[in-house]
């Protein structure tokens, strides 16, 4: 069949202007592919961009309590520190929590502190900070693996309680963290029971050396950190030491713990520092120090096995982990 | 202009988006931009770009089937190559950090951590389809033999993506995210091989 309508050569495209109307497309699809792939990637990719915005806050030296960290033992900087953080709540991206929390109100605050104890009372931030603070440089061993040496500023928790007046039949303190999903929209996706909840036995809660920490780096705390005031126990996983506290319950219990909740079977009340016990999915023999690339033997209670060995004589550690 | 004919342009697209990722991390690893903790990020950006390359090889097919892109056929090879390549890389980072090069160790770790063994029983299946890519390997097993053999890839996703949700701590949303792409893409076969069977199978009627 002949073709009764042939294209008029006018409107043939000229070689030159098709090559390069195509040039110019696929100009445009490499331009735009790389972007597209570039883009993607980097939306998943870490952006430790962190502020600080914390105030001074005075210490007081402390001669009896100098750290123990060995020779080749560095302080973990604050883009470290401040830049990679475990805050469910927030995000379980640990380097996307800061970004996440900037917002987070931590003014006015407030913390209960009551159950079996002769004067319950709420302290606030001001109340907080009145306590004579002290710089303690402990290391902080993540239970993934992974830790760093940190700077915080606080005081011994042993202090607060001995405020409320423990009763003869408290035994536990139960600590709770602050929850408020309109705050914290991404929990909905951490995969926890939330509010989260931690817990000592009393005489750990009472060492010297468990802190209510209110700031690191002579500052006060970052919010992705815990602020405005966290616990500290150095020679647990650091999930212990539950961030933003709100509430201190004393029982005479044990209380429940927000991981050994989620999974009794990897995560115990206790949760020591303990090469010799392994996570069910990991080794805990050895840890990624921060800012290091080679790995690290883990050292038995955190390398303060000198201290508070004592608290757990007799137990044993592979059953009570 | 016809684009979906030009197989060079294709390849030299592909190629490249599939490399840009590894050249990415490998700057910011240079400029000393991957977070606090390097090593754990590169586990696990090159543990989902792998992820990421099987699923682009498995939407290969359903791609042409439904909308007739079929020129994608020809780039299949080097996004399974893709997964791969990043699957090399994954395994890298975990003998290199978390055994320390002690290979002696790996048995033991396989046998002790269930996610492992998933992971290196995935990755091993993907050993056989890379060595068998080439066009004379093609040739040597026979079209019907070689494709038998590459359905493999169904299991190394499943494999890849139970790896996945079996490491989280308790937020599966990346895993389940996979998990779905996977079972879509898994089931879309099934649904269509159950379709060829019926269609192939004689009228009652």
């Amino acid at each position: 069949m002949k073709d009764s309508s042939p294209i008029p050569s006018s409107e043939v495209t000229p070689e030159e202007t098709f090559l390069n109307r195509r040039f110019f497309m696929k100009s445009a699809i490499w331009a735009g592919s790389t972007l597209a792939t570039a883009g993607l990637y980097r939306s998943f990719s870490p952006r430790p961009e962190v502020e600080d915005t914390g105030t001074a806050i005075a210490t007081v030296a402390e001669p009896s309590l100098q750290t123990t960290l060995a020779a080749d033992e560095r302080v973990n900087s604050f883009t470290d520190i401040a830049g990679y953080n475990n805050y469910y709540e927030f995000s379980t991206d640990k380097s996307a929590v800061a970004a996440k929390a900037k917002d987070f109100v931590t003014d006015p605050w407030s913390v209960q502190v009551g159950g079996l104890v002769q004067k319950p009372r709420s302290f606030d931030l001001a109340d907080l900070l009145k306590f004579e603070s002290v710089e303690r440089t402990y290391r902080f061993r993540c239970v993934e693996g992974w830790s760093m040496v940190i700077p915080w500023v606080g005081f011994p928790l042993s202090k607060l309680l001995a405020m409320v007046e423990p009763l003869s039949a408290a035994t536990h303190v139960a600590f709770e963290t602050y929850y408020d999903i309109k705050q914290m929209p991404d929990s909905r996706y951490a995969g926890i029971d939330l509010p989260y909840v931690e817990g000592l036995r009393l005489d750990e809660a009472m060492h010297p050396l468990t802190l209510l920490a209110t700031g690191l780096y002579g500052k006060t705390l970052p919010n992705q950190n815990g602020a405005p005031v966290r616990l500290v126990v150095p020679w647990k996983y650091g999930f212990k030491s539950i961030k933003s506290v709100v509430k201190i319950t004393l029982m005479d219990r044990e209380p429940p713990t927000t991981w050994s909740l989620a999974n009794p079977g990897e995560y115990g009340f206790y949760s020591n520092v303990n090469p010799t016990v392994d996570h069910p999915r990991w080794s805990q023999a050895h840890e990624r120090r921060i800012g290091e690339m080679g790995s690290r033997p883990t050292l038995m209670f955190n390398g303060y096995a000198e201290q508070v060995a004592h608290l757990y004589a007799g137990m044993d550690l592979s059953a009570d982990f | 202009m016809n684009f979906s004919a030009d197989t060079r342009f294709h390849r030299q697209l592909f190629l490249f988006n599939g490399l840009l990722p590894a050249v990415l991390i490998l700057i910011d690893g240079w400029r000393g931009k991957l977070g606090a903790n390097p090593v754990e990020y590169v586990t696990r950006a090159t543990g989902v770009l792998t992820l990421v390359f099987l699923i682009l090889t498995l939407l290969v097919t359903p791609l042409r089937k439904i909308y007739g892109w079929n020129w994608l056929l020809k780039q299949r090879r080097l996004l399974g190559l893709y997964a791969f390549f990043y699957g090399v890389a994954h395994l890298l980072t975990y003998l290199a950090y978390d055994r320390d090069w002690q290979l002696q160790t790996v048995v033991g770790d396989v046998y002790k951590r269930p996610f492992i063994a998933l992971g290196m029983f995935s990755f091993l299946l993907m050993v056989p389809l890379a060595v068998t890519s080439t066009n004379a390997m093609i040739k040597k097993l026979g079209g019907p033999r070689w494709a038998q053999l590459h359905r493999l890839t169904y299991y190394t996703a499943i494999g890849g993506v139970l790896h996945y949700w079996a490491i989280v701590k308790s937020d599966v949303t990346y895993p389940f995210f996979f998990a779905v792409i996977v079972t879509l893409l898994l089931g879309w076969r099934v649904v269509m091989s159950i379709k060829k069977a019926r269609g192939a199978a004689p009228r009652a009627l």
